[in-house]
């Protein structure tokens, strides 16, 4: 079994620290490469954000099989389920599910809408979307390739449905940027 | 006999910044679910912190989540980084957490406050934590919690319209001169904590994260950088921050907001900036 965060207290705040700012500033990219030693299907960033929030209270969803399943079970503690539609908690290193079938919460509990974390094949900032909403000035731009082609759409989706609404991160390597549900994407034109 | 520590030394029997890693995953997971809908309260297990309900044991909550060993934390009481509340949290977490602090606001990264927010402009690089008694801001007029989260799944905010109108027909003003609730995002009504008015406007597309952390209600929600935040007002009746129409005694700062001290047993009084490292910067201390 390879290991988690050498220091566990450590590598969790740095991980959740460059989540939270992912998370604040959506589509800047913020770097988190604590995990040094990963099983291959992993991505730094992505097991980071796995390790810093999920436990036994959790239920994680993912499509890794063989060691990277068995290191997630192991490391983080959370119950693994089959089903994207329970987990509070995805991790997708291949095709993402779609947005429309995870919990999106509700409206007295918007909060209890899943977070889905994607490992892509490359992120970008300053060129392909335009984003706006809370936590941007005036525009961030932000290139993610590997997304279905009507993520678009499925986006457009899961916005509408604010409050309500799935949060996404997406990881490359050991850079990760969020996507909260209040962001306006427009496809580069 | 026990060895006497002295009172400052980093505190070694207690996890890095006081949590435990369970409770800072718990805290961290609301903080992230905070953020992505600004203005929304969200419950969290509060624990039990080493001082009592209503100084502050939810902002310390979400400090000891956020809190990392290359931050510079100050912590400001009312404006001030010398009143007992500013100083025992900062020695707090200089203990607990081997952390380095500051008074100044320019050097700080987290900034813990009651009660008010900096006079000098935020930037990117800091994270506000305000401390709040009463997350709800429907409460003095829906006691029941369970109605007062229908009323915000619904955007219903007509009692506090209510409430605003009925201030303004009476008095010829807004009756709350602190804890003026503001309109986040357009969507959520919130609580800005009891800042003064004369601070709501810089809650509004500020550079840095806020951060609000209830400990007694157990609820967290935040502002992200450059977000919409508006005081309830009307159209024909617009918000005005207030501030005493006087200079600061130390520094003389015509633009900051001043609290009044009694000076005298005469009944002589005087107004002094009620930041106190803004005010000791304006007088090149």
């Amino acid at each position: 079994m390879r290991p988690a965060f050498i220091d566990p207290v450590f590598g969790a705040q740095e991980a959740f620290r460059a989540l939270m700012d992912a998370m604040a500033r959506p589509g800047r990219i913020q770097r988190c490469d604590v995990l040094p030693d990963l099983p291959e299907a992993l991505a730094p960033a992505a097991a980071a954000a796995l390790l810093a929030l999920t436990d036994a209270e959790t239920p994680v969803w993912t499509d890794a099989t063989g060691e990277a399943r068995d290191w997630i079970a192991f490391h983080t503690g959370a119950p693994l389920v089959a089903d994207a539609s329970k987990a509070q908690f995805l991790l997708a290193t291949r095709a993402m599910p779609k947005l429309s079938t995870l919990d999106s919460g509700t409206d007295e509990t918007p909060q209890d809408s899943a977070t889905l974390i994607v490992q892509l094949d490359a992120l970008a900032e300053g060129a392909g979307w335009r984003l706006t909403g809370p936590g941007i000035e005036h525009e961030h731009r932000l290139d993610a390739a590997g997304l279905p082609d009507d993520f678009a759409a499925q986006w457009a989706a899961n916005r509408k449905g604010f409050p309500c609404g799935v949060d996404l991160v997406l990881c490359t390597g050991a850079r990760l940027a969020a996507l909260p549900r209040s962001t306006r994407i427009e496809e580069a034109g | 006999m026990n060895a006497i520590t002295p009172r400052n030394a980093p505190e070694n029997a207690y996890n890095f910044a006081y949590l435990d890693e369970a409770t800072k995953r718990m805290i961290r997971r609301a903080i992230l679910k905070a953020i992505a809908i600004p203005g929304h309260q969200i419950p969290f297990g509060a624990r039990e912190m080493p001082l009592p309900y209503g100084w502050g044991t939810g902002g310390i909550q979400v400090t000891a989540a956020i809190l990392g060993p290359r931050d510079v934390l100050k912590v400001i009481d009312q404006g001030a980084d010398d009143t007992t509340n500013a100083v025992s949290i900062r020695r707090f977490f200089a203990r607990v957490a081997n952390v380095q602090t500051t008074t100044r606001t320019a050097e700080a990264t987290i900034i813990q406050t009651r009660h008010r927010i900096p006079e000098r402009p935020l930037t990117e690089g800091q994270v506000m934590v305000f401390q709040v008694p009463m997350p709800e801001p429907l409460f003095k007029l829906e006691p029941r919690l369970a109605e007062t989260r229908r009323l915000h799944a619904l955007g219903d905010y007509s009692l506090a319209q209510v409430k605003l109108y009925e201030d303004i027909a009476k008095q010829g003003e807004s009756g709350s001169s602190y804890n003026h609730p503001v309109m986040v995002g357009g969507r959520y009504l919130m609580s800005p904590s009891p800042i003064p008015g004369f601070d709501n406007p810089k809650l509004h597309n500020s550079p840095a994260l806020m951060l609000f952390g209830a400990g007694r209600e157990k609820k967290i929600y935040a502002v992200p950088p450059y977000t919409s935040v508006e005081s309830l007002d009307f159209e024909d009746h617009p918000f005005r921050p207030m501030r005493a129409p006087q200079h600061c005694s130390a520094c003389g700062s015509a633009t900051s907001y001043l609290d009044e001290i009694i000076a005298d047993d005469q009944g002589g009084r005087i107004f002094v900036c009620s930041d106190t490292d803004h005010c000791a910067e304006t007088q090149g201390l």
